[in-house]
Parts: C-alpha cells; structure tokens; sequence
C-alpha cells in the first residue's frame, strides 16, 4: 500500500495555473450567471477537455485519478466551471468513448476534446432518481429513428455542440427498453430552454433539453438497442468520482478560507484561531477532507486498474458531498456574518455545495447503492 | 498510488483472522461476562508471534511493518477488543520504548522474554490527577544511592495483573516539572508496589485495569530507560504508535459491528419483510459502510505514513479521532438496528458498544486529537 501523491507536481502545476487564470473569473461567473467563453478557452488552452480521451483521438488520454485532481482542482477555484467540467468528460466523452462505434468515436472524440461540449440528457420531469421511468420515445423508422420528449436539469444544454439523451425505443422490458442516443445542435426540433436561474454553480449552463420529432439517422444510436440503462448505470459509476472530486475541491477551499479568516480576525484581543471552539472545527474540516480525498484516490485507482468500484464510488461521492456541506457550513460560521457576504467567498462554496449532494444521484440514491451492493455482498452474488 | 496489500501483509491478516475466529470470538462473550483474560489465552497468542511484533528478529520478535501491525490489531479486536489493547500496550508501547530507547542490557535483557510473551509489557503513565495534561504527573522516583524511591499512585494502568515489567513515567526531578520526569522500567512484584483491585470498566472488561501505588519502592537505576529527566520526550515519541493501535482497534470493533447488523438486517422480519428491505435501515448500513471504509483508508495511510520515517502526527491524530468516533456510531446504530436484542448479551452488539466508548477516551481523549490536529494546521 502506498499513498504517495506520485502527482504532487502534476497537482501543483493545475493548481498554479487555475488561480492565475480561472481565479479571476470565479465571482463574475456567479454574480452574473452566465457560462465564460474565456474560461471554456483558458481550460481548452491545456488540453483538459479531452482528459481522458484517449491520446488517438485527440485527448490527454490521463488517468481517472489525474482527471479527478483536476476536477479538484478547478473546483476550488470556481465550482461552476468544475461542474461543467466533470459533466463534460465523465458524462459526455466517457460514453461515447466507452460504448461508442469506431465511427462515432472519430466523429466526436475529437471536438470533444477539443471543447466541443458534449451534454447528458437522461434526467426528464417525471424520472429523475428513478432514471429507469424515462418517457422520452424515440421511434423506429426505414433508417432511423424519431424522437420526442424532454429532458430537464442538462449541464450545458445551451452551450453544448452534442448531446447524449435517452429515450425508449420499446414499450416493453422496463429499463431495458431504453437506449442512448447522441444528437448534435442544429438537428431540427432539438432545442435548449431557458437557462435555469440557480441556487449555486450559476456559471454553469442548466437547461431543458427539448425533443420534438427530431429525425436522426440509425447511425446515431450509441451501442445497441435497449442497452441505455446499463450505459448510463456504468457512466454514473464514474462521474460520481467527479462529483466525490467536485465536492472536495470546494471543502478544500472552503477550509483554506476558514483558516486564513481565523488567523486574521482578532475577537476578545486574539486571534479567533486560538479558541478552541475554532480550532476544533478546523481540526474537524481537515479530517473529513483528508478522508474524502482518500476515498476519491482509492476509487479512481480501483477504476484506473479495472476492479469493480461501484459500492466506493458511491461511498466517495456520499461522503465527498456531505464532507463538503460540513466544511461550507463550518467556514461560515467561523466568518460569521461576514461569511454571507459577497466580501468573502464562503456563501459561493456554501451554494456551490449543494449541487454535490443532489447531481448525479442524490445523497439518498447513493444510500441505496450503498446498502444494495453490501447486502448484495453478504449475500455473496 | 496503490491500495494493495503485500503478500506478507495478507499473511499476517490471515493469520489473526484465523485465530480471531476459531480461538477468540467463540470465548469472547464469556470472558466479558467473567471480566478476565485466562493466561493460556495470551500464551497462545504469544505462540502466534502477536507479542512480538515489533520486536527485532534477532531478540525472537517478527519486526512487522505498522500495515502488518495494524492488520493483526484489526483482526483482533473484531472478536475481542480486550485482548487487542493488551497487545497493542505491550507491543506499539512497551517493546517500541525499550527498543528506541533501552541499552543494550535492557534489551537483551527484556525483549526475547517479552517478543516470546514470557513476560507481559505494561505501561503507566496517567495519574489520578494527571490525564490529557500528562506533563503534570506527581508520581516521584527520586535517585537514592543506586536505586530510584518510588513514591505515588498511577492509575488506568492495562494488564497490570499479569504484566512482568512496567514502564513507569516519574519525577526524577520535583522541581523541573514535566523537564523532571523520567521513563523507568519496574518489575512487577517489587516490594513497595502495591496493585489495585481490577477497576469495574464500562468495556474492555476482559482486559485487566488497575492502579499502582508506590509507597518507598525500590528500583535499581540501572533501570532508567532513555535519559533521565527525558521521559516526556520518551512519553510523546510513543504517542503516533499507540494511537495506531487503538485506531486500528476502533477499526474492528466497527466491522464487526457493522458485519453483525448486516447480518441481522437480513434475518429479522417485521411487517413482512426483512428489515433490510426497509430505507431506514439500508441508509443506516450505508452510513455505517461509508464511514468504515473513510476510516480504513486513514488507519491504514496513518500505518505507512509511521513508516516513512518522517513525522505525521497530524494524519495518525486524524485515524484516532476518526477511527474511535465511527466505532461509536457505528455500534450505536448496530445495537439500534437490532432493537432490544441490542440491548442485552444474546447478540455481540451489545459487547461492541460497550468495548468501543473508550477508544475516545485512551491514548489521546478525541478532545487531545483534534488539539494536535489543529495545532499542526496552524502552526505557521
């Protein structure tokens, strides 16, 4: 066992340059809601929207770990960019590399990783944690198929070039009768609705996507029929590492800030940070980061060496997530009133958080993955 | 990065496991009812090795790595908590100190008998009035001639009953406060050294609890371990090893908490159906398994970071603290889950619970943890 960071030097150089370049963008993203060109190009500039595109088709073809640090990373900077960010690569290139044809992969590989955004479209009005109830129809024709539906809560869905959407192309068979479908912009009848006014990550675009009668040729279909729940049971697998590392970039910030404050602000004529009521809530933020981190690191490393990790990863972005409220909320309140004020970015990371909790499977959803695949275990199937 | 074991490190695991289950956990129930730990139980131990694992192999000791050591410690401590804080006492504690510390004599002197588990290792440094403020201790050793006269009480002393040689922490100097205490080794037995009764504990019942109280005891000064007057320092160096041990303690009590109501939830029906097919409890097993695994990834980082030969005091704190908090919540939601079986001896929950509430309290209270977290944090 060895928890060396071999990619202490690879953290460092992400780190460095996301606060010279994306810092500076962070609280204008926020403030005025909207998705930044010039941080889609600052991250492009590295490469980073092919993460984990393999090399061939254009990508950094980098480790699930190396990936995650920089979700980490980013998101310590500016949690909207990092969720556009793991959406992109854990959602978007992900499938399409991994059940993708050879043809699909050099047609949208490429572009992908090149900051062509590829969005996910499976959450719908009537089927968010039960992903399997989607409505969304796509039916058969000579050489195609047409769609119809709608798709709610999709990252990036005004910004996007691609998408990847779900829908059932059978009545029958339940989670089996759905598959998976990449749609490009343009195609007529597929559009985005309007951007969603959010609580946090409101530099990130989030929107409707709207189906109706899109024609598509058979050629768009990814993989095979009926195969889309378990694609995105597989891709969902993997993003939760993203969303584990999302969560732990804004605790990391959060706690960062909150050490700082209580070094500076002087109360009773000390610093607060010599009252023990502080210290033991720092004490406390730092051990549930430091576990967290190891969570995503034990997580990425089982997915990079192809051993099942779906009980983990599950456990990482439960705890990644809940770690991250805990460490948000703490670093308010050691800032007080102060911490609810655009002067600090404490109330940013505390709204930000949020999302961790409820995108790409809520706390609740995550709980019973948890439980399935322990008793499961017990079980021994 | 890499999350495998070494072969050696599965051995070691297997080989505790082994004896864990078919020697300990059959027995474990009764020896907690009895509130004593049978000689012949430790002695097989000792035949295992598990007494000597940190000793050198050229004093018969195994020289495990902290991994291995925490492994076995884990193993342990799922069937019987009490057996595992003796051996952490006496192997992470007493073996490391005369190992770091001991001349040559007291080496060759003491560690073969203790690597074999001839003589049990104890070790003694809490007072009645001296606890997290451990600089504060009363108990003097003034040097007389060639002995030191011991005079005091100490107190929550582990495997006293049965321990060969103590480690004693004293003043050696009254007037120079915690820059006076020295670390000294005390055979048990010696006229002066009286033992208390077995304290009525909570948990750990198994695992002997006593006071000492010197009263114009002597002990040769060939006995003094490190320097003298530099016992605190002795005191702290040791402090990293023995919260990997309760660490790694805390880490099996929760298993086998959490294996224990598990099992259960996929037993007992209620309303129709087994109590695993109810939310409520799927979130509390999923609660209990998120925070295991969050802990076996500190405890066992914590074990290799002590290898690396660098000081990480803050990330072995943080496995203490951590480790001892989910033992108690996870054996809190165990005896939960089962109800009012929970709550009475048919079932080991209820011995689990127990056992755990004071790993937040030895070696370092949860409260001292996060004081030496922090103070790492920020120390700059």
């Amino acid at each position: 066992m060895d928890f060396d960071i071999k990619y202490k030097d690879f953290r460092d150089g992400v780190r460095a340059y996301c606060e010279e370049k994306i810092a500076p963008h962070a609280v204008e993203v926020d403030r005025d809601q909207f998705y930044s060109k010039e941080v889609h190009k600052i991250v492009n500039d590295k490469g980073w929207w092919g993460s984990i595109v393999p090399k061939k088709y254009g990508g950094l073809g980098l480790s699930t770990l190396e990936y995650a640090i920089i979700v980490e990373e980013i998101s310590r900077i500016c949690g909207s960019t990092g969720l556009t960010f793991a959406a992109h690569n854990s959602l978007g290139t992900f499938p399409i590399y991994a059940f993708g044809t050879e043809e699909q992969r050099k047609k949208y590989l490429p572009p992908g990783a090149n900051g062509s955004l590829i969005a996910f479209g499976l959450t719908e009005p009537e089927a968010g944690s039960d992903a399997g109830g989607t409505k969304s129809k796509a039916e058969k024709t000579a050489d195609g198929y047409i769609l119809n539906g709608t798709k709610c809560w999709i990252t990036s869905a005004n910004v996007c070039d691609y998408a990847i959407t779900t829908a059932r192309t059978s009545d029958e068979g339940g989670v089996h009768g759905i598959s998976s479908f990449v749609l490009e912009k343009g195609m007529k009848g597929f559009a985005a609705g309007k951007k969603e006014n959010k609580l946090g990550c409101r530099g990130s675009d989030t929107a409707y996507l709207h189906m109706d009668d899109v024609k598509i040729p058979a050629s768009h279909l990814l993989g095979n029929e009926g195969e889309g729940f378990k694609q995105f049971m597989i891709t969902l697998d993997g993003g939760r590492i993203s969303i584990g590392a999302m969560a732990i970039g804004l605790a990391q910030a959060a706690f960062e800030l909150a050490v700082k404050y209580s070094e500076s602000k002087i109360e009773n004529g000390k610093p607060i940070n010599r009252y023990q009521s502080i210290q033991f809530k720092i004490a406390d933020m730092a051990t549930r980061v430091e576990a967290a981190r190891l969570m995503m690191y034990k997580t990425a490393w089982l997915k990079d060496n192809n051993h099942p990790f779906t009980k983990i990863s599950a456990m990482c972005k439960l705890y990644a997530s809940e770690a991250c409220h805990f460490c948000t909320h703490e670093a308010i309140q050691i800032l007080g009133l102060e911490g609810l004020t655009e002067k600090y970015p404490a109330e940013r990371y505390f709204r930000d958080m949020k999302l961790c909790e409820i995108g790409e499977g809520t706390s609740e959803i995550q709980r019973i993955v948890i439980a399935r695949e322990a008793i499961r275990e017990l079980a021994g199937v | 990065m890499n999350f495998d074991l070494t072969e050696d490190q599965i051995m070691y695991r297997e080989s505790a496991r082994e004896f864990a289950e078919k020697r300990l956990f059959p027995v474990a129930e009764e020896l907690d009812a009895k509130g004593e730990m049978p000689k012949e139980l430790l002695q097989e131990a000792a035949e295992i090795g598990f007494f000597g694992l940190f000793a050198p192999e050229e004093y018969g000791g195994m020289a495990v790595d902290t991994l291995s050591y925490a492994l076995i410690i884990e193993e342990i401590s799922k069937a019987c908590a009490g057996l595992a804080i003796s051996m952490s006492v006496h192997n992470s504690l007493v073996i490391k100190a005369i190992e770091m510390y001991g001349t040559d004599e007291q080496k060759k002197e003491y560690l073969p008998k203790l690597a074999a588990g001839e003589i049990i290792g104890a070790y003694s440094l809490s007072e009645p009035n001296s606890g997290t403020d451990a600089g504060s201790l009363q108990c003097q050793a003034i040097a007389k001639g060639d002995d030191y006269i011991f005079n005091g009480t100490k107190s929550w002393v582990s495997t006293a009953q049965f321990a060969g040689i103590f480690i004693v922490f004293a003043l050696t100097d009254p007037e120079k406060g915690s820059k006076g205490i020295s670390a000294i080794l005390v055979p048990n037995g010696i006229d002066g050294l009286t033992l208390g009764a077995n304290e009525k504990k909570m948990g750990m019942k198994c695992s002997d609890t006593r006071e000492l109280s010197f009263m114009d005891a002597r002990v040769p000064k060939a006995n003094l371990l490190g320097e003298e007057n530099h016992g605190f320092k002795v005191a702290l160096s040791l402090l990293d090893n023995g919260r990997i041990g309760i660490a790694a303690q805390s880490l099996g009590i929760a298993e086998a908490a959490y294996a224990e109501a598990l099992k259960y939830s996929k037993e007992r029906k209620q309303f129709g159906k087994t109590l695993s097919q109810f939310q409520a409890i799927q979130f509390k097993l999923a609660d209990m398994a998120t925070r295991i695994e969050a802990t076996k990834l500190l405890v066992y980082q914590a074990a290799v970071l002590k290898d690396s030969g660098e000081r990480h005091s803050k990330e072995i704190s943080m496995a203490k603290l951590y480790a001892s908090e989910t033992a108690n919540f996870v054996a809190n939601e165990a005896v939960q889950i089962h109800g009012g079986y929970g709550y009475v001896k048919e079932y080991p929950v209820e011995r689990y619970f127990r056992d755990a509430r004071v790993t937040e309290i030895y070696e370092g209270t949860s409260e001292a943890q996060r004081m030496v977290i922090s103070r790492d944090l920020l120390k700059d």
